[in-house]
């Protein structure tokens, strides 16, 4: 499942990031902010307009991405990973 | 490295405290605030150690990684890598990470670990971490980083004690140099991950006190309802505080300058002091107050941490309109001017998103422009409750400020329309904890920005009100003179040549002629108002003069003409460093001189008609 699928308030866990393209900066960003396999990562709210952007807790970190950005992050539920 | 000198890199995550450890290093007044992206350039100070030694301390803006995806971030890999021109290696790394969001932190503290050099990690915000139950075992973890650590609350007094110690003492030795790919990069993830396992116990991941707040500042009703009111209230606060204040000093100066004027003899020195500098230095004096009301709303709300959240709801609004919710911070500086809101830009990732909020941000509506919009609003608009409470005069500040964000969003469509740009913008924004702004920062900013006033109010305002007399005053009437004095003066003559590009938007000569020194500095044309006024022999206060002379569709025309026209130069040049194109300042300047003048064509004319 993508992160940009993930039902508000669901918990789940990072999978992997994908690359969009050819040595995506984006997707590397995400990496480095901690999107890496096993992290458990949420959806706390989404934006007012058309649901985007995302807000997501990752670790300690509250990071507003907008879908594009989540489809990149691929996830599991938790339950799945227990 | 000579031993009685040092240098020091400050590096770290964005918004986790650099600046204030900074300032409290060297007594520095740099701008802090709560959210990413604060300190755009690199800062440099120095102070003496209790041992003798002096420390140069380089402040640098904060990053996520060092691989670098923005002219900021660039500046600091550049840096900490000895390849920023005209900047040697720095000595030793002060790493600063916020000890409540180390998972994040220590990745970058890490990747800094292996450039292989010194490097000290200040463990900031420890009072936060304390009071949310965080407990670090800071001796295990300087064991498992292999480098000093050191605790520190960059915001208190004294809360730098530890860190000056540890730099003053023997500079660490430095890890052997890592190269870096992407198996080391991933690698770096799991080593974090074993670190905090075995140093650091929290009882939850994130502050109670935040997600109670972001439930309600979030909220896709909610959360846009409380925004509205938000910015309503700063500019209903802006009158209801700042006008007052404002009529007294004013009052004041026009009182003095009638005293000076019955101590002085007649002639033109008594007609310098008084209508130039009281009549006109101390009409822009006045808005002082103004200006600082308006400046504790927004140093309140930058400390507070909400403005993230407001980039957060705008976001898509700001997308549809070719930028970012990234753009929203840098859009926001430029109300107080647009030069460091164009400099703030430089957070923003992507170049066109970057270019697209240059662009758009001198239509934000800038303290400069604060007396001149207050001055007609005062003269013009009468002082009437609506609705019970809302001042009209305070709905019409906000109706300007209002007309140049949705000219901004109109401008922002049409370049995305002519651009065609299908491609992908990124977001990718960290929303920070809030925290209850210090009264100390809130001073220091309200200090900084009074002064920034009071300075140009000395220098550029004053050289040019003295200008704006000098053409006011001569050449002197001819004997056979008919109409006032002023007519025949080179000022007479320039504005009346001027008028007739500008007679069309509803502007007699008078302000046609302010227009040009407000491209020094708006605040300008108001002191070159009431010096042609006084000097032009209204004797009775520049309000009580323009509302006897212009029309109230001339009015409105050029409160409209200010929302909107290119005046600054100061801008100008600040858009041509920035982007290195003197292409774009030509854009900048010919879009926003049509703009402003279509708008208030329209306003004159319809005004008119309706009158």
């Amino acid at each position: 499942m993508r992160l940009s699928d993930l039902p508000k308030g669901a918990p789940a866990v990072v999978d992997r990031v994908d690359d969009a393209h050819a040595s995506d900066p984006i997707a590397q960003r995400l990496r480095d902010l901690g999107f890496v396999d096993g992290e458990p990562v949420r959806v706390v709210a989404v934006g007012p307009m058309g649901g985007d952007p995302l807000l997501v807790q990752i670790g300690f970190t509250k990071f507003a991405l907008r879908r594009a950005e989540a489809a990149r992050v691929s996830v599991r539920s938790e339950l799945a990973a227990a | 490295m000579s031993a009685s000198s040092l240098r020091i890199a400050l590096v770290g995550n964005p918004n986790c405290g650099k600046t204030a450890l900074f300032n409290q290093l060297t007594g520095g007044r740099q701008k802090v605030a709560n959210y990413a992206g604060v300190t755009v350039e690199r800062k440099e100070g120095r102070f003496t150690a209790p041992s003798g030694r002096v420390l140069h301390i380089l402040d640098l803006p904060g990053t996520y990684s060092l691989e670098a995806n923005s002219p900021d971030e660039q500046i600091t890999r550049d840096v900490c890598a000895g390849n920023f021109p005209g900047e040697a290696v720095p000595d030793l790394i002060v790493c600063v990470a916020d000890a409540t969001n180390l998972r994040l932190h220590l990745r970058f503290v890490l990747e800094v670990k292996r450039l292989g050099r010194p490097v000290v990690l200040a463990l900031n915000m420890m009072d936060t971490a304390r009071q949310r139950g965080i407990v670090i075992d800071v001796p295990e973890l300087q064991r498992r980083l292999g480098m000093p650590v050191v605790e520190t609350v960059a915001v208190k007094r004294g809360g730098a004690r530890g860190l000056i110690e540890r730099v003053d003492g023997e500079v660490p030795t430095a890890a052997p140099v890592q190269t870096d790919d992407a198996a080391s990069r991933a690698d770096l993830h799991a080593q974090v991950r074993e670190i905090l396992a075995a140093t650091v116990t929290m009882p939850r991941n994130t502050a109670a006190l935040d997600d109670a707040l972001d439930r309600w500042a979030l909220h896709p009703v909610f959360g846009l309802a409380i925004l509205a009111v938000v910015m309503f209230l700063v500019f209903q606060a802006v009158y209801a505080a700042g006008k007052p204040m404002s009529d007294l000093i004013g009052g004041a100066f026009a009182w003095m300058g009638e005293h000076v004027a019955t101590a002085m003899p007649a002639g033109p020195l008594q007609s310098l002091v008084v209508n130039g500098l009281f009549g006109g230095l101390g009409t822009v004096i006045g808005f002082l107050p103004v200006i600082l009301v308006l400046f504790l709303f927004i140093l309140t709300l930058e400390e507070s941490g909400y403005l993230p959240r407001a980039a957060f709801l705008l976001d898509r609004l700001m997308l549809s309109v070719g930028l970012t919710g990234r753009s929203f911070i840098p859009l926001l500086s430029s109300f107080a001017c647009a030069i460091p809101g164009i400099m703030g830009t430089r957070s923003i990732q992507d170049p066109r998103d970057r270019l697209a909020t240059i662009l758009i941000a001198p239509l934000m509506t800038c303290s400069a422009r604060l007396p001149v919009y207050a001055l007609l609003i005062g003269a013009f608009i009468p002082t009437r409750k609506v609705w019970g409470w809302f001042n009209l005069q305070g709905i019409v500040l906000f109706a300007l400020y209002l007309a140049g964000i949705v000219g901004a969003m109109a401008v922002g469509w049409v370049m995305k329309r002519i651009r065609r740009d299908k491609s992908e913008h990124a977001l990718l924004m960290e929303l920070p904890s809030y925290r209850m702004p210090k009264l100390r920062d809130v001073a220091i900013g309200l200090y900084e920005r009074g002064a920034i006033f009071i300075k140009r109010l000395t220098g550029v305002i004053l050289g040019l009100t003295v200008l704006m007399w000098f053409i006011s005053t001569f050449p002197g009437p001819p004997a056979d003179a008919t109409g006032p004095a002023i007519n025949y003066s080179f000022a007479g003559y320039i504005g009346r040549g001027l008028q007739f590009i500008f007679a069309p938007i509803g502007f007699n000569w008078q302000v046609s002629l302010a227009l040009i020194p407000a491209f020094a500095a708006r605040e300008t044309a108001v002191a070159a108002l009431a010096t042609v006024y006084l000097v032009g022999g209204e004797a009775t206060g520049l309000g009580h003069a323009l509302a006897g002379q212009l029309s109230l569709a001339s009015a409105l025309s050029l409160m409209v003409w200010f929302a909107y026209a290119p005046q600054c130069m100061s801008t100008l040049a600040v858009i041509r460093r920035e982007t290195n194109s003197w292409r774009n300042v030509a854009i900048s300047f010919s879009y926003m001189f049509v703009l402003a003048y279509a708008a208030s064509f329209v306003v004159y004319q319809v005004a008119r008609l309706m009158a």
